[in-house]
């Protein structure tokens, strides 16, 4: 009797996960799919930002600004620090303990390197230009960072410092609805605008 | 406007919103679980799954139905995962190791998602939708089901049956969780959460390098995540990705998706056994203990304790920047809180201080508020054991809501208070004095003992949130964390259904003067007492090796 009994239930079991799996597993992720395809389809395709109709990136995702070496390139504004060198396929934080040891030497490294490539004070660079963010991924940076950039950016285009600050102000956005999350300046817009008002 | 000022206003607006829906949804959820009548839509799946939707079932029934279903949960899911590199939309993903496979299947069904593999290197889109996206759902409404059966217990007499599970999980998805998902689902994707069937795009970036930007069906799984306090990113860095949360507003909303159920579930209570003022005053002091708990993690992480921390300036280590440090904190705290693991930030880089908070608030045993249903029967067994201790204090039989808890309630529950840490304890020990364990931490010394710590706290409480340096995806932690996660999920259950059934066959005592009321501010705060304390004593010496050692050196 117990065995016919666990018999009955796990047949009921097995019916009831089927139905879910056609039901939840394909039926709603696909009906969203559709439903989000009609409302806001360049969102649901992840907000691609197409120049000359080449897809050069999301203007969610950050990339880095670099050359092939790694090196900053001097006429775009830099993005922050990643642990997966913003690769889109492997996102993720460097999971480094507040007294890590290799995270102070990073640190001082980064804060050293900051200051001297953008020709500022150590003490004047921010915290989001010295620390990796959490997806290794953020497209954004301080209003501080991005201050400090201004310079060093329109020096290397041969432009004067009120433009480039007026493009960094364009691209910078509040806290939403004025007090959720923290200003940041979206750096692929920026820098995009950027080639655009000198041409590139 | 300042941080501070701006952390306020962000919680403001979220207790406004989850006041607002907390009758209208707590009402609701009570009318789904009695009302009479099924939806033609139910009787249907009754059909096709073969069961007469009319007979209820006694707790030992109740309680094989949902094993049954549950085990069958994870060999699917263990089997799906195994053949992903023959199935179609899998991205040309191949199948995952049989270790992390087992880990998976176990993680997803019992609410947990703890993940030791990174989603958009490991899992198709079949996988993600069919299989761990189904369970998201499923395993939240399992975990109702054994809310609602305790409840009925408490609201019942002399009864032997506590209602159909099959019933009851089915309701929970069609008439709760499906409806508010699709909403939620269409919210995110307007703030920019993706939702394509794409395998993904190759980009050439801004400085001419490539660039993979990933797709996949994200809004409708995120909001579930959310939603049943589940956690599992459909990518590594889960809600930090920018394609998962892309904007400070969407961070909130999935906060309140976080909190909505747990801290709603109490009303539902209140109402199935006539008496809101009992569930006002179990919301209270999940609602107080929750208060509490985030406003010390807002103020330890803007406080950016520890070496590294300071020489950065700022606790932003782990962090984005539209989110900015309270809205991380608050994330942090909510997500620790209701057992969903979920992450908007990384916790292996929070303070000292902050870490600590994290993993003291699974420590609670996940009932502040808990996850969904499991915070809710968590919160009344302790209220079970408050009333015992107050009734030794005056030498009187303890009762709750009439019911009086002798030496057989008072044994499930005593199980249940200890199951849960004995299994963080013991695991915690055993990966520390072997090497398979000890070799996978990636920093040392004290934190390097937390990130143990935590792993083994998060798999037992079915939180799934990590101090993400640990590398967990070896066969040691697979196996071990496997077995915590399933006995941390079903032995509580088997405990939490066994006193349904004896609280329900009981008459109901009438109350005396002598009764402690169990709705008034003095039995509130008992019960919060009564977490901390049990909380304080079981976890201390642990938590004194590892954080707090780490934030006194």
């Amino acid at each position: 009797m117990p065995a016919l009994r666990w018999g009955r239930q796990l047949v009921a079991a097995v019916r009831l996960l089927l139905v879910a799996t056609v039901v939840l597993g394909l039926g709603y992720p696909l009906a969203v799919t559709g439903i989000a395809q009609f409302v806001a389809p360049g969102r649901a395709d992840g907000s691609l930002v197409e120049v000359d109709g080449e897809v050069v990136g999301s203007s969610l995702i950050g990339q880095a600004f670099t050359d092939a070496d790694g090196a900053p390139l001097p006429q775009y504004f830099q993005t922050r620090p990643s642990a997966s060198g913003y690769d889109g396929a492997a996102s993720g934080g460097s999971n480094l303990g507040p007294n890590s040891a290799e995270l102070a030497d990073l640190v001082q490294q980064r804060r050293a390197a900051v200051a001297a490539f953008n020709g500022v004070d150590p003490a004047d660079v921010p915290p989001d230009a010295v620390t990796a963010s959490a997806s290794g991924l953020d497209p954004d940076i301080s209003p501080a960072y991005a201050a400090i950039q201004v310079d060093r950016v329109a020096q290397a285009r041969g432009l004067d410092a009120g433009t480039v600050r007026r493009l960094v102000a364009d691209a910078t956005a509040g806290r939403d609805l004025g007090f959720v999350g923290a200003p940041h300046v979206r750096v692929l817009e920026l820098n995009l605008a950027l080639d655009r008002a000198t041409g590139r | 406007m300042s941080d501070t000022a701006s952390g306020w206003l962000q919680v403001a607006l979220l207790v406004a919103a989850l006041v607002a829906v907390h009758r209208p949804l707590g009402d609701w959820m009570a009318r789904v679980f009695t009302d009479a009548r099924h939806w033609r839509v139910e009787r249907l799946v009754y059909r096709a799954v073969g069961v007469d939707a009319g007979t209820e079932q006694r707790w030992p029934v109740y309680l094989r139905s949902v094993l049954t279903f549950s085990a069958v949960g994870v060999l699917f899911l263990y089997l799906l995962q195994r053949v992903q590199g023959r199935l179609p939309w899998s991205n040309g993903m191949a199948a995952v190791e049989p270790s992390s496979a087992w880990n998976t299947a176990v993680s997803f069904v019992t609410n947990t998602n703890w993940q030791g593999y990174a989603g958009e290197s490991t899992m198709g889109h079949l996988v993600q939708m069919a299989g761990l996206a189904v369970q998201n759902f499923v395993s939240a409404a399992v975990g109702i089901a054994v809310a609602i059966a305790l409840v009925r217990g408490f609201a019942r007499t002399r009864t032997d049956v506590l209602g159909n599970s099959w019933v009851d999980v089915t309701r929970a998805v069609t008439r709760i969780l499906l409806p508010l998902s699709v909403l939620g689902a269409v919210v995110l994707v307007l703030g920019g959460v993706v939702q394509n069937l794409s395998s993904g795009t190759d980009a050439t970036t801004v400085a001419g390098a490539t660039q993979f930007l990933p797709g996949g069906p994200v809004a409708s799984q995120e909001v579930i995540k959310e939603l049943g306090t589940n956690g599992g990113g459909f990518y590594n860095a889960n809600s930090a990705h920018p394609f998962e949360g892309p904007s400070a507003w969407v961070s909130l909303f999935q906060v309140f998706l976080i909190l909505l159920i747990p801290l709603t579930l109490p009303r539902t209570f209140g109402r199935m056994v006539g008496d809101r003022r009992q569930g006002l005053a179990i919301a209270g002091v999940m609602a107080a203990l929750a208060a509490a708990s985030l406003a010390l993690t807002t103020w330890a992480q803007a406080r950016a304790g520890g070496a590294a921390t300071q020489l950065a300036g700022a606790a932003l280590e782990g962090q984005e920047v539209r989110f900015g440090s309270p809205l991380s904190s608050l994330f942090g705290a909510a997500t620790t809180l209701t057992s969903t693991g979920a992450v908007n930030s990384m916790h292996d880089s929070y303070t000292p201080a902050g870490g600590l908070l994290t993993m003291a608030n699974m420590m609670l045993g996940e009932v502040a508020p808990g996850g969904v249903g499991s915070g809710l029967y968590g919160m009344l067994v302790l209220a079970l054991v408050t009333v015992f201790v107050a009734g030794l204090m005056v030498g009187r039989t303890p009762e709750y809501l009439g019911k009086k808890l002798g030496r057989r309630e008072m044994t499930l529950a005593s199980l249940y208070v200890l199951a849960t840490p004995t299994l963080v304890l013991v695991g915690t020990a055993v990966a520390m004095s072997t090497d398979a364990g000890r070799g996978s931490m990636l920093n040392d010394g004290p934190h390097g003992l937390s990130e143990v710590l935590y792993a083994f706290t998060s798999a037992a409480n079915n939180n799934g949130s990590a101090f993400g340096g640990l590398s967990a995806n070896t066969t040691f932690y697979d196996v071990a964390l496997g077995l915590a996660m399933a006995f941390g999920r079903f032995l509580p259950i088997v405990l939490v259904l066994a006193l349904a059934g004896r609280l329900a066959s009981q008459g109901r005592a009438p109350a005396t003067a002598g009764t402690l009321p169990t709705h008034r501010p003095l039995f509130a705060g008992l019960l919060g007492a009564v977490v901390l304390v049990v909380v304080g004593l079981t976890y201390l010496p642990a938590l004194s090796l590892g954080p707090i050692a780490e934030g006194l050196s």
